[in-house]
């Protein structure tokens, strides 16, 4: 600004311009603005439309509709409050399972994760060579939804809680390989120089210089992993794999008068859920502070 | 460790031998953890072996059903199938209808006659006669098998001892070689060949482009032939490219609408969760606590609530995801909202900007970039979760894979279907990164677009710094 009344004599043009360039960017930027919200907005409708073409019920139909069946189940589960409890009991065994299968997959995915991230990032892989190739194993593990894995391995192997296990641990060791191998890009290399000038092994090197600088980041992020894990295990017991989503796909299939089972499930897994979603979320917290440290 | 670099004046050897205590202590309590974690770990690890009965696993897993599963999924067969009561031959692919050749043709190993005589190659030369079924088996011999109503099937072999690829009973011979597969019944003789690949991918065999290579077909696709070869590419009944293509888009839809639908839903609603844009004290916690309540309502069961409502389909699933994911953004956004800087907002207000001015200018701009990396990241994750929710409500790719699942048969499909899934989702992930480095390199990222800028206004006499 004080540039600009500096010189007043001659300035009024090159003012004029700056406005004129300034409106002119502007306009343009707002034009540019609008289109994109248009073409956005009109993507989002055409969008809705079709999908509201494809689906047995109408948006209009089903809107109100929404709380029929929450209020069916409730309703039911208030009449029969007293057997509630002994529900809960009944199913918290399957609920102990899915709980496993998420713990089970996370530690599983956790470790083969960590080996994938120490291998896939510069200056610790093993072989450096084969960098890209870990990158391209991870992406492909991320990329692969648990379901399609799940139930393959149900025609494999039967139902039961070792295909979950088993896909939810292929998803999660891409998942957390990404994540570590982002920790691991932060790691300072200078232990392991340190390490490997006595002569450590990789495994060494690798047990002593990084785990120990990377460590409470890992358990961070593995604890994250473990809560949608929780989830993604009750989906999977809905296709056959075990667990409370199988007990609730059943209790569903009774339909009217037996929905008190299945209101129990849901208490089960909503309260499941928030309780480890608050105490992995204060771990967490006491983790990166205490790193930040 | 910084106590001993803060008084090393007070260097009494009491203190140097507690501290050297405190260090043994702690040392030892680390070394304790290193072997023990590693220990707990092993410990729940044989826990959950037994807790989920590997060892019964053994038992349950069928090998066979992996045999198919592979063989099945990168080759095809095709029947050769005569009908022992009216003596006609028919060939088909899969032994499905829609992959059967017209009547009376037939691939060139098979001769159709009185006689139909099908060279499996390398010797394997199976032939329906009029009353016997004959297989030559190069190094072991012919078997014959004569089918008829009264007497069942009655086998000869060579002899000596019947190997165990050949089991015969009174009304069935089945053989089972390399070359393929032979099975008489009384009412009918079938042969299987197997070929590796996906055949009838992209026509079928009553379209005329059948097994034209691709430079026959550009040549008649430049002579005008191109809509019609598309037509039957596009409605192929055995690989339905065309609903594919519409589950795909389903999918697809089904996150981009969830995701985006949440995160209109949920940036005014995190407003009103923010402790700086929000006053009351009770409506946000209301808000806050409805967050926290549609998040902890896990996915699931506000798929299985949603699909009460409206039924099995896309819409279904998009909403299914909007909800899930409203709870997570608003979580997000607020946190965001809450990390705004002050000064920004003050300085738009300064200019005389009513509320409305200031949130657009003050705030958005400033939340923008991580509300997009935000819906990109989720854009991403959510086609996974589409193909999933679409398993469970029935739109979109996850019900044509599980249906390609359930049959149990179709495995060249479900490959088909896996490959597409990861091809998707990995283009997503490719497509969601691009967007974001671009938008939040154009938000952040300064550099590059003074650089753009900078050659129009070294011209001017007034620079602004």
């Amino acid at each position: 600004m004080a540039d600009l009344t500096a010189a007043p004599p001659s300035g009024a043009s090159p003012t004029e311009a700056i406005r004129a360039q300034y409106v002119e960017l502007t306009r343009r930027k707002r034009l540019y603005g609008t289109v994109l919200l248009i073409v956005f907005v009109a993507m989002m409708v055409a969008g809705f439309r079709t999908a509201d073409d494809r689906n047995a019920g109408s948006f209009a139909d089903g809107f109100t509709r929404i709380f029929d069946y929450p209020a069916e189940v409730l309703s039911e589960a208030v009449e029969k409050a007293a057997q509630l409890p002994g529900h809960v009991m009944h199913f918290f065994p399957a609920l102990i399972e899915t709980l496993n299968i998420a713990a089970a997959s996370t530690l599983i995915g956790a470790i083969f994760g960590t080996l994938f991230s120490l291998l896939a990032t510069r200056g610790m892989a093993l072989w450096p060579s084969l960098i890209p190739l870990f990158r391209r194993v991870m992406d492909i593990c991320r990329a692969i939804p648990e379901i399609v894995i799940a139930l393959v391995l149900i025609f494999l192997l039967g139902g039961g809680p070792v295909p979950a296990m088993i896909a939810i641990a292929i998803h999660t060791a891409g998942a957390l390989g990404k994540l570590f191998s982002e920790v691991n890009e932060n790691a300072s290399l200078k232990p392991i120089e340190g390490l490997s000038s006595v002569g450590a092994t990789w495994a060494q090197r690798m047990w002593l210089g990084v785990i120990p600088q990377v460590g409470p980041n890992y358990v961070s992020y593995a604890l994250l992993r473990f809560e949608i894990n929780i989830r993604a295990s009750a989906i999977l017991g809905f296709v056959g794999a075990g667990g409370i989503g199988y007990e609730l796909k059943n209790a569903m299939s009774w339909g009217k008068g037996r929905y008190d089972e299945a209101a129990a499930i849901f208490i089960l897994l909503f309260v499941t859920i928030v309780v480890v979603d608050q105490i992995s979320g204060k771990l967490r917290d006491r983790l990166i502070h205490g790193a930040k440290q | 460790m910084t106590t001993l670099d803060v008084n090393p004046s007070a260097g009494l050897p009491r203190d140097a031998a507690a501290l050297k205590r405190d260090m043994e202590t702690l040392f030892r309590g680390k070394k304790l953890l290193a072997f023990a974690a590693p220990l707990i770990v092993l410990a729940y690890m044989v826990y959950v072996f037994f807790a989920f009965d590997v060892p019964g696993l053994y038992e349950r897993a069928s090998l066979e059903n992996a045999r198919t599963l592979v063989s099945d999924s990168y080759s095809y067969k095709t029947h050769v199938t005569r009908d022992n009561r009216d003596a006609s031959v028919s060939v088909a692919i899969e032994g499905e209808r829609k992959g059967s050749y017209p009547e009376g043709e037939a691939p060139e190993w098979v001769t159709l006659g009185e006689t139909t005589v099908i060279d499996l190659e390398n010797g394997h030369i199976v032939r329906f006669g009029p009353e016997t079924v004959e297989y030559d088996i190069p190094g072991y011999g012919t078997v014959r098998a004569t089918p008829s109503r009264s007497a069942g099937v009655q086998a000869e072999l060579p002899a000596g001892d019947v190997p165990d690829w050949i089991s015969t009973s009174k009304n069935r011979l089945a053989i089972k070689t390399e070359a393929g597969r032979l099975t008489v019944t009384r009412n009918r003789s079938e042969v299987f060949r197997y070929f590796t690949g996906w055949e009838l991918f992209f026509f079928t065999l009553d379209s005329p482009y059948h097994g034209l290579g691709p430079v026959a077909l550009l040549e008649k696709a430049f002579r005008g032939e191109a809509g019609a070869i598309f037509n039957d590419f596009w409605t192929n009944k055995m690989w339905r490219h065309q609903d594919v293509a519409w589950a795909i888009g389903e999918t697809l839809l089904m996150a981009f609408l969830g995701t985006i639908g949440a995160g209109i839903v949920a940036l005014p609603l995190a407003f009103l969760a923010t402790r700086n844009f929000m006053p009351i004290r009770t409506l946000r916690f209301a808000t806050r606590r409805l967050f926290d309540f549609v998040r902890g309502v896990d996915s699931l069961i506000w798929t299985v609530v949603l699909a009460r409502a409206f039924g099995p389909g896309p819409l279904t699933g998009a909403l299914a995801i909007l909800v899930t994911d409203t709870g997570t953004f608003g979580k997000i956004f607020s946190e965001a909202l809450e990390n705004v800087d002050e000064k920004q907002i003050e300085g738009v207000a300064s200019t005389g900007a009513k509320p409305i001015q200031r949130y657009r200018f003050g705030v958005i701009p400033q939340v923008t970039p991580v509300l997009l990396s935000q819906l990109l990241y989720f854009l991403e994750s959510n086609t996974r979760s589409a193909t999933i929710i679409g398993a469970i409500t029935g739109g979109g790719i996850g019900l044509l894979l599980t249906q390609a699942i359930i049959t149990q048969k179709d495995w060249e499909e479900v490959a088909y279907y896996i490959v597409l899934v990861i091809l998707m989702v990995m283009l997503m992930d490719w497509f969601s990164g691009v967007l974001r480095r671009r938008l939040i390199q154009g938000d952040t990222g300064k550099p590059r677009r003074k650089k753009a800028k900078k050659p129009p206004l070294r011209n001017m006499p007034f620079v602004l710094p």
